[in-house]
């Protein structure tokens, strides 16, 4: 993930209009690069689809992939769907809420971490599943929780 | 000589710690200056002996379930790599009983190489139908595919040959095939895992779907939750275009979705591919008249199409002979939630629940009592035991008031709370509403608000259900009351106790 910049931004905008995939691929172009949508590529969404300013907050807010704030260093996210709650992903949120003081969708005051619930990663036989930084995690619980945020953290 | 050994890199294997065992096993052959060959197979779907190792021996593949990184010294001393004895060996794979008590089809060759290996692929039989298909008329795959009886596993079971009638039957036009691997569902992974295990299979039933309806075009439209589905099938559609075995008459790409259930939905799909925001859309006119762009589009599941390379290849009549009566063929149920051997099983339809959550499942992996299942996703019903000597087909289901959907069941223990699980059902339904009609945007609060109450008015609860599976305008609102209203049916007795504090 790198710091976002509106040069580099405009480049993935005009690259994903050009290839000919819709306003939704040009977030994901952003999205994937920068961890987040910064309000300063609307105008160059807006240009390159026609699309005016509320319709691309429109899409931009609909889906859950495409934050408009930068993330922590590391993203935690735990999944919250009935396969992960039938073997404790409750108990879980709750405690990696109460160890690292944030709720879900909050990151953390130094910007080291993002914590995050997600619906369902198919890992639905050996929950609770999560990931972390894009690693999937599997089996978890408290223990290998800690463990995994302080290997992150090194 | 080389012995061969298999090492998952599916999604569950590599959480479970594959890629670090690989790192080991691989170390610990040059240290003892063994010669190995390490395969990165798909997954077999048996999630509860993942990481599955499995070695090649002169008596077939020997498998080593629950591996850990620490393992592997022990393993070499065991002579591993000759089949050797060690406690966590569960003996040749084909003859697992997990395994062996399954009818597997669409999944037959899923896990048994590394899923963009073209070659082994076609050594298993790969790309025959698509052969075969080729020197068929559109008219006799349609034919086919009408004879097997085939209906759509991503939830609703649609029979499938309407859909691919209907998009043959329109006009010329910018027809596309489009996979729904949108696969939000929780409890289900079938996609996933053939999607990682065994993509040609897909990428060879969308060829044939292009063919039979006369489309150029085909997307896989893929949940962003599954990255590596997504990396894997690039690569797959990549070696298939290299290869010639897509050749230029049919063009695939996958669409990475952006983390919304309702997308799930084919006609907010196809919103989601055209770039706005994921809002369904009245039917009709149904997606196979004007679908994408306004244009005819077929749309499937991902094992609806994967169920395709074997009816055009074994024929439509040897689909409609497995199954139990409009049910044809195998279903891939996936187990999952609570339950100790947890995965993949594809067995004809017919099998009751308790034949699969005993046979199979094996109880709870807590040890704890099963107090329900939930079946086919977060708009599946919960089924108390009572109900679990009910056969698996979509008309037993629905006397039930229940439904396959895709496959999933979870399994929940004693210590579920069932009024939460209602609650959920409705806060999921609020979360995940497109907000298109008044019933589910609405609704959806109303009821996570009513079940959170100390003592919730039940007969509102149920007003509110009668008026969201009513007027409703897609699956989303109409079926979030299935799991509220089958909770409150089958557990009264949580509902009707005051409570003093409110869930979260």
């Amino acid at each position: 993930m790198e710091r976002w910049s509106d040069s580099k931004a405009e480049e993935l905008i005009h690259a994903a209009h050009e290839s000919g995939a819709p306003l939704t691929g040009a977030l994901r172009a952003l999205a994937d690069a920068f961890g987040y949508i910064d309000e300063a590529a609307y105008p160059a969404l807006m240009q390159a689809y026609a699309r005016s300013r509320a319709e691309v907050l429109g899409v931009v807010s609909w889906y859950e992939d495409f934050r408009t704030r930068p993330p922590g260093r590391h993203v935690l996210r735990l999944c919250q769907a009935e396969a992960c709650q039938a073997v404790g992903a409750r108990e879980l949120t709750a405690y990696a809420c109460s160890a690292t003081g944030l709720r879900l969708g909050d990151t953390s005051a130094d910007g080291a971490l993002t914590l995050e619930g997600v619906y369902c990663l198919g890992l639905c036989a050996n929950g609770p599943a999560g990931e972390l930084d894009g690693r999937p995690l599997a089996e978890l619980d408290a223990a290998a929780l800690d463990a995994k945020l302080a290997e992150a953290e090194e | 000589m080389s012995t061969r050994v298999y090492i998952p890199a599916d999604t569950l294997a590599v959480a479970l710690g594959a890629d670090d065992i690989a790192t080991a096993i691989t170390r610990e052959a040059e240290t003892r200056r063994t010669n190995i060959t390490i395969i990165r197979n798909g997954s077999r779907g048996m999630c509860w002996a993942e990481p599955l190792i499995e070695v090649q021996t002169d008596a077939g593949r020997m498998a080593y379930g629950r591996i850990k990184a620490a393992d592997v010294p022990g393993l070499f001393d065991a002579g591993f790599l000759h089949g050797g004895d060690h406690e966590k060996a569960l003996g040749l794979v084909d003859d697992l009983p997990w395994l062996k008590n399954q009818q597997r089809q669409i999944f037959r060759t899923c896990g048994l190489y590394a899923p963009t290996d073209l070659a082994a692929y076609e050594a298993h039989d790969g790309l025959e139908a698509l052969r075969k298909a080729r020197a068929m008329t559109p008219e006799a795959i349609l034919k086919e595919v009408e004879a097997s009886g085939l209906r759509g596993r991503g939830g609703a079971g649609f029979p499938a040959a309407i859909k691919w009638r209907t998009v043959a039957g329109a006009k010329p036009a910018q027809k596309t095939i489009v996979c729904n691997a949108d696969e939000g569902d929780s409890g289900t992974f079938a996609d996933r895992l053939i999607m990682e295990g065994d993509p040609f299979r897909l990428i060879e039933a969308m060829a044939i779907a292009g063919l039979a309806v006369g489309a150029q075009e085909g997307i896989i439209y893929v949940r962003s939750e599954y990255p590596r589905a997504i990396r894997i099938l690039q690569q797959a559609i990549d070696t298939a275009e290299q290869s010639g075995f897509l050749d230029g008459t049919f063009k695939l790409r996958v669409f990475v979705g952006g983390g919304s259930y309702v997308c799930g939905e084919e006609t907010a799909l196809l919103e989601s591919l055209e770039g706005k925001r994921g809002v369904v859309r009245a039917k009709p006119p149904v997606p196979a008249l004007q679908g994408l762009h306004g244009q005819p589009t077929l749309i499937h599941n991902v094992i609806t199409l994967c169920a395709v390379p074997d009816i055009i290849t074994k024929g439509g009549a040897w689909h409609a002979a497995l199954g139990a009566g409009k049910s044809t063929g195998t279903m891939t149920f996936q187990l999952a939630g609570d339950v100790r051997r947890g995965g993949l099983v594809e067995v004809p339809f017919g099998l009751t629940l308790r034949a699969l959550l005993d046979d199979f499942g094996g109880g709870t992996r807590s040890g704890k009592a099963i107090k329900a299942v939930q079946i086919g996703g977060p708009l599946g019903a919960y089924l108390p035991p009572a109900l679990f000597d009910t056969p698996l087909t979509y008309d037993a289901m629905a006397r039930i008031g229940a439904g396959i959907g895709h496959g999933g069941i979870v399994v929940f223990n004693e210590t579920a709370d069932m009024r939460e699980q209602a609650r959920y059902a409705f806060a999921f339904c609020a979360h995940e509403s497109c907000g298109k009609c008044t019933p589910c945007r609405i609704g959806a609060v109303r009821g996570a608000e009513l079940l959170a109450e100390p003592e919730p008015d039940l007969a509102l609860v149920e007003d509110l259900c009668a008026v969201m599976t009513e007027a409703s305008a897609c699956a989303m609102g109409t079926m979030t009351p299935i799991p509220v209203r089958s909770a409150m049916m089958h557990f009264p007795d949580e509902f009707a106790a005051p409570r003093q504090q409110a869930a979260q």
